[in-house]
């Protein structure tokens, strides 16, 4: 298997992780999900850090994300397919 | 999983009370704050000793005076402690440590500073040190099985690789080792936040879901609820973590819990530095999430070794308990190298499988149980950090 550029814990996901440095815009990614070891493409919208999270579909504000299958908080602003989601869009909703 | 320990034997210390020790230090333990002057004369007098300077133990009361004395006996106690000196400023809280550490079999002698002054003091706890090491040194390994070991976890400086390769390394080796015997340990009550639900579900039996709903629920009450301020936005995640692409606590405790693995249940859940006392299995230890404060109270605990999943390049270490490092992290494995003892970044590459991460973390416990210096004692860390529960009277 080829190096991916994205992992995504499960198949439930909204949001996967860049796992490669210096990943720039426009690169036509290989998604691979852990729990099945499926894979997908996508087109990172943005120079996106290791370890930071992408949108695999568009999220509005209201949304939750889901991460390991489960709820790890709602987003406070939009991102669309392929773009970054972090504290600046991404809140907990614990405290 | 087809993993079979029986058979993997270390060499180690077999110690008085039948525990196995994978180091063999003879420590200069302070009572309190301002013995810690005599017992770092000491440690400087006679080679091959530790002093561990910390800052309290005067005026506490209480709870959080039981957790100071549970802290010292049971770092006296550990079995990587060959023997022990003590040093008070007062006589009577010094034995009660002294008395605490003797139960286990192992040579230890108090001393205390009023009525004699730093110099005297120093002067017989230093004769007495040097016998321990002539001792100590003395003292040969003997083949133990692997699984007579505590291993205790706890992560640091996480970041999304530690949920996706490190922790699920720590994980998977729980998975291995814990149904053969071993007794393992994890805890950082604050970073369950979000994923309380699911480590609620993670206990062998009710009472034990029990008892951590009741340690996390107190913490909620008593340290978040009593002290916020606005949010713990700032604090939980850290600014370290969020570096790291974590942007949520909910998002960080998921990652966290991926250390006891997919087949681990706790049988138990204790208060801060208490032992084991339900035989080998899993336990849960209600602890902060700094991670020398955490790692002072398993070892308090009696673990011998400790797995540190990081992310960003946490380099913590202890000073009798070796802490072995693990990351997933290619930048962190590129620019940290140094404190790096398991590189599984091979993960992320898709190149390594958690099982085979898994194994090579075992073979790390192996090797440094026989005595391979993990990356935090060759480079000297040994934060020895006490928990403090509340101010002193």
């Amino acid at each position: 298997m080829s190096i991916p550029q994205l992992l995504v814990h499960d198949l439930r996901d909204n949001v996967g992780v860049v796992v490669v440095e210096d990943l720039t815009a426009g690169t036509d990614m290989l998604c691979v999900v852990t729990e099945d070891n499926s894979d997908f493409r996508l087109t990172a919208k943005a120079d996106i850090p290791i370890g930071h999270k992408v949108a695999l579909k568009d999220l509005a504000e209201g949304d939750t994300i889901i991460k390991y299958g489960v709820d790890i908080g709602r987003m406070v602003g939009p991102a669309g397919t392929g773009e970054h989601v972090h504290t600046h869009n991404l809140k907990t909703k614990r405290w | 999983m087809a993993f079979d320990a029986t058979n993997v034997t270390i060499n180690a210390w077999r110690r008085e009370n039948g525990r196995v020790g994978v180091r063999n230090h003879v420590i200069i333990l302070p009572v309190d704050d301002i013995s810690n002057a005599a017992c770092e004369a000491v440690g400087n007098n006679v080679k091959g000793t530790l002093a561990l300077p910390h800052s309290y133990g005067r005026l506490q009361f209480g709870e959080d005076l039981d957790l100071h004395f549970r802290t010292m006996i049971g770092t006296g106690a550990n079995p990587n402690v060959a023997a022990v000196i003590v040093i008070g400023i007062e006589p009577e809280w010094t034995k009660t440590i002294v008395d605490g550490i003797a139960e286990t079999g192992k040579p230890v002698t108090g001393f205390s500073i009023e009525q004699n002054g730093d110099f005297e003091t120093i002067r017989k706890a230093s004769w007495k040190a040097k016998e321990y090491v002539h001792w100590a040194t003395e003292l040969q390994k003997e083949p133990c099985p692997l699984t007579d070991l505590w291993v205790s976890t706890k992560c640091g400086e996480s970041d999304t690789t530690t949920g996706l390769g490190s922790c699920p390394t720590v994980g998977n080796m729980y998975d291995k080792l814990i149904p053969q015997g071993l007794y393992g340990c994890f805890g950082e009550t604050s970073e369950i936040t979000g994923a309380e639900h699911i480590c609620e579900a993670r206990a062998a039996n009710p009472e034990a879901a029990a008892k951590f709903m009741k340690i996390f629920q107190a913490y909620q009450d008593d340290v978040i609820f009593a002290h916020q301020t606005d949010d713990l936005s700032d604090s939980q995640p850290t600014k370290g973590n969020i570096l790291g692409g974590l942007s949520t606590i909910e998002e960080k405790a998921l990652g966290n819990l991926e250390k006891i693995g997919r087949t681990s249940t706790y049988i138990d859940a204790m208060g801060p530095a208490e032992a084991p006392e339900k035989g080998p299995g899993l336990y849960y230890m209600d602890t902060s999430s700094a991670a020398a404060e955490c790692v002072t109270l398993m070892a308090a605990a009696g673990y011998v070794i400790h797995t540190f999943p990081t992310g960003q390049g946490n380099v913590v270490g202890n000073p009798i308990v070796p802490v072995i490092k693990i990351t997933a992290n290619p930048r962190t494995v590129r620019t940290m190298s140094e404190h790096v003892d398991v590189d599984v970044s091979g993960i992320l590459r898709r190149e390594m499988t958690i099982d085979e991460a898994g194994d090579s973390l075992i073979d790390m416990i192996t090797r440094t149980a026989n005595g391979r210096a993990t990356a935090a004692e060759a480079l000297g860390h040994r934060e020895f950090v006490m928990t403090k529960l509340y101010r002193s009277a």
